[in-house]
């Protein structure tokens, strides 16, 4: 179990141990490890599986089929020819060190196989021994090992104690990305049935019910209509999104996760009264429900055919173009691959935002916007009316996630965003924002309870980062563009730097914004009093 | 591997004794001096080759770029255009501050823990000690080869004399003291105590790392041994070298001696071993997607040569899997149950 904040950040660690990294076996005890893909959802998307339909990591014995060394070596051979990045991040290495210590998780852990350099040495030490010349003569001295079960034990931990969140690409100076390699290695586990169920739960979820949660058509367009009573609430006005509806100049898509869990409740909301006070001719859709796609944590196959939903769903309904939601590694795949996958838009339009006439030349493509390029045009163009005070309780820091800063570049919008909604907005020290954010430490399906100790350790450089601000100028609120942060911060905040809240952008945006025929708001969309004050009344 | 810079500098002293013994004992001059060498090359030119067109023959399904900066969004935010380029010429502009001025390793920082109260806090700090040494390491090796070309051009091209004026100008002793030549031993010397000392780096450390730096360690001892003590006839030397370039190759009458062939067997054995070893960094790091790659895939479509087709879940499906309760929680359908 955990202990104190103070106990666990003294106990870091990083002394490498005695013994060589390659003859240190991957800790598989009880909460070091997440729990296996159960059968039904492997089975249900078509996927190997192992075995045995029970089984667990800390099993002496893993349920890997017979010629389980030969799946492994057609499909790095197969990805070697695939991916030119596995192969040059293969060779190229000079272990200079300068990743060393820039992942999240090896900051909280000190295990030096989280040092990005090592977790791609896990599976390097393999390409050697099976596809270079000198690893199939020199062996060791030339650094390669053969493929033993216990290095699947030992991929299966470490390369699920990455959450692909590229930090460390940006400080190497070949660009080489463990984000790929770790995309690579769970590929090559997953051949052998081997994933994780808070990937493969989601990933089967979303393929049958259009989003991770498996929520139904008829409790969406409930739970969203249930939002609609809140802000009725709150602001006196009704709205009626509509569902699934053709010929809507828009289609507007994002996590499910906001649909289900405070506190991205709240930015939904924000979403819902923003487009009703703008009038925008948008549409929800029950079936492309889901903006992220756990796909991505599994293998490029499964994110395209997560993926598929969005265009075709655009395509159905006949809509000009989509407009996407917050959510951080749902943007590195519509930035980086969807229109590579499931391309071309031509039955859809350049988007222009139909308030201001603005054109995003930048998704001329793709034909998706992000809410907060699309956001920042209306602010700056005038179109809202906000009253940033309404905000005046938050002292705001704002979290770029991983893949929308370093897959994407999205650094300005938000912040222009939050300051025109706030007035205390405060960002966090150079070496944790932007280009250099820290993971919340529970991205890339990591985001499950059994691993919570971990997730604590990953996410300390991010929760130290808040803490500073937090000591430095009282802030209390830390705002995020993703949903699986909204789902991550608020026991990662608990633990280390209790004080401070989680908030989407365009929660802020609600409180703030100013709407035509509003009754005088007294409240946030969270139904707490404007100012603390009040409270002490 | 700890003892893995032990293996290293075994392997290294005991190839440089091999070369010695081999032309002060065996008298195999021709064999160091002639044959060696166009096998080196050979090996070198070829395996460079191959394994560029090897990395080249691999798809580049996706457009993978790491940005480092403000995306091309809104004409009024301003876009980082070299750290997060749309176009080919903003990449090589990365490319170049990248291959040129080591970048990437300019921003090193280092994490450490500072004492608040009780507690530990995690702090950073700039680094510049990899990037220094890196960036002089690189930069003397190349005035170092750059100023070896003079054997193996007759006359000498002025761009080279002109470089080893410059690299001359301390003005020290006779022979003159070129400053690249200590430089590159220093920083070598430098980038492998950082293997040895730090523990981390220690512990990431493999023979494939320490053996090129002790071997081109090797190669500087030996080159500043010959210039600046043993004083070998550097005409002697370039009769070969220039018998090697023109394919007349022929060993040059009188003594040479065996330090000279020690060092043209480290550079020949570092040349040899290149395509094989992580020094082709030097060609992959222009190979590299994530950063020879434009961020502009939401603006122009890239396409995967193997995008192939998936299994998708069709609306279809998905209406047939729910009509019901669509259609009682008044959701539109397209088809009407039977």
């Amino acid at each position: 179990m955990t202990g104190k904040p103070k106990d666990l950040i003294n106990s870091i660690d990083f002394t490498p141990p005695e013994k060589p990294w390659d003859d240190v076996d991957a800790d598989l005890s009880s909460g070091r490890f997440c729990y296996p893909t159960k059968k039904k959802n492997l089975e249900y998307l078509g996927m190997p599986t192992t075995t045995k339909d029970e089984w667990s990591p800390a099993d002496e014995e893993w349920p890997l089929p017979d010629n389980w060394q030969e799946i492994i070596y057609e499909g790095f051979k197969d990805r070697l020819e695939k991916y030119r990045s596995l192969k040059v991040f293969m060779d190229i290495c000079v272990r200079c060190g300068a990743c060393a210590d820039k992942c999240h998780f090896f900051i909280g852990t000190g295990d030096p196989k989280n040092m990005p350099v090592l977790r791609a040495e896990l599976l390097r030490s393999v390409y050697r021994k099976d596809f270079t010349t000198a690893g199939k003569i020199l062996g060791r001295l030339a650094g390669a090992r053969p493929l033993t079960k216990d290095v699947i034990k030992e991929w299966f931990s470490y390369f699920y104690q990455c959450s692909e969140c590229r930090r460390c690409s940006v400080y190497c100076p070949y660009g080489i990305d463990t984000a790929e390699v770790t995309m690579m290695a769970r590929e090559l586990l997953s051949l052998l049935g081997l994933n994780i169920n808070w990937v493969l739960e989601p990933a089967a979820n979303c393929f049958r019910t259009g989003n991770h949660l498996g929520i139904q058509p008829h409790a969406f367009k409930e739970m969203v209509e249930f939002f609609c009573d809140d802000i009725e609430e709150v602001t006196g006005k009704r709205i009626n999104p509509s569902f699934n509806r053709k010929g809507a100049e828009i289609l507007f898509i994002t996590p499910s996760g906001d649909v289900f869990a405070d506190p991205g409740t709240y930015t939904f909301m924000g979403y819902l009264m923003l487009f009703e006070h703008i009038g925008l001719d948008y549409t929800l859709s029950t079936y492309a429900s889901e903006g992220g796609n756990f796909g991505l944590f599994t293998s490029s196959d499964m994110m395209k055919r997560l993926n598929a939903k969005m265009y075709a769903e655009a395509k159905r309904l006949g809509v000009k173009w989509i407009l996407g939601g917050e959510c951080g590694h749902m943007w590195r795949v519509i930035n980086q691959y969807m229109d590579t996958m499931n391309g071309p838009t031509d039955f859809m339009e350049l988007p222009v935002n139909p308030i201001t006439g603005t054109r995003f030349e930048n998704a001329a493509s793709t034909k998706m916007v992000h809410i907060t390029e699309f956001t920042a045009d209306l602010i700056r163009n005038d179109k809202l009316k906000l009253d940033p005070s309404r905000n005046d309780k938050f002292k705001v820091t704002f979290h770029d996630s991983c893949n929308p800063a370093r897959a994407m570049g999205l650094f300005e919008e938000p912040r222009y965003v939050l300051n025109s909604v706030c007035n205390n907005f405060y960002d966090m020290p150079e070496s944790t924002i932007r280009e250099h954010t820290f993971c919340c430490g529970s991205g890339s399906g990591l985001n499950t309870e059994e691993i919570m100790d971990l997730r604590l350790r990953g996410g300390l450089p991010r929760a130290n980062a808040v803490k500073h601000v937090h000591d430095k100028y009282g802030v209390n609120m830390l705002a995020c563009i993703c949903a699986i942060d909204r789902a991550v911060f608020p026991p990662l905040m608990e633990y280390w730097v209790p004080e401070v809240g989680t908030t989407g952008i365009h929660e802020l945006v609600g409180n703030a914004l100013v709407m035509d025929g509003e009754i005088e708001r007294t409240t946030n969309l969270r139904f707490e009093p404007l100012t603390d004050e009040e409270t002490e009344e | 591997m700890n003892a893995a810079y032990l293996y290293s500098l075994i392997a290294v002293v005991v190839l440089g004794l091999i070369a010695y013994a081999g032309v002060e004992a065996a008298g195999l001059d021709g064999l160091f001096g002639l044959v060696i060498p166009y096998v080196a090359l050979l090996i070198f030119i070829i395996g460079f080759a191959n394994r560029m067109l090897d990395w080249a023959r691999s798809a580049v399904p996706f457009r993978i770029p790491t940005t480092s900066g403000q995306q091309k969004s809104l004409p009024w935010i301003k876009h980082a255009k070299l750290d997060n380029p749309t176009t080919t010429g903003g990449v090589i502009g990365r490319m170049l501050l990248e291959v040129l001025l080591f970048r990437s390793l300019f921003m090193n920082n280092r994490v450490g823990f500072r004492q608040v109260g009780d507690s530990q806090r995690i702090a950073y700090k700039w680094v510049i000690w990899l990037w220094l040494f890196g960036i002089l390491f690189h930069y003397s090796f190349l005035t170092v080869v750059i100023r070896h070309l003079r054997f193996f051009m007759e006359p000498t091209p002025l761009l080279i004399s002109g470089l080893e004026r410059v690299d001359g100008m301390l003005q020290v002793g006779l022979p003159g003291l070129f400053i690249s030549g200590v430089v590159l031993f220093a920083a070598a010397t430098m980038l492998l105590l950082r293997r040895i000392v730090l523990p981390r780096l220690r512990y990431i450390s493999m023979p494939a790392d320490y053996f090129p730096l002790l071997l081109i360690i090797g190669i500087a001892v030996t080159g500043l041994f010959m210039r600046y003590y043993t004083k070998v006839d550097i005409s002697r030397i370039k009769e070969l070298t220039m018998g090697l370039a023109t394919f007349r190759p022929a060993i040059p009458e009188g003594e040479i001696g065996g330090l000279f062939y020690v060092h043209l067997f480290f550079v020949l054995l570092l040349l040899a071993y290149i395509p094989f070893s992580k020094l082709m960094h030097m060609g992959g790091v222009f190979l590299s997607p994530t950063r020879n790659m434009a961020n502009n895939s939401r603006i122009k479509r890239h396409i995967n040569p193997w995008n192939h087709p998936v299994k998708t879940h069709t609306y279809e499906e998905y209406e047939d899997d729910f009509r019901e309760k669509m259609i009682e929680a008044g959701l539109p359908v397209e088809k009407e149950p039977k």
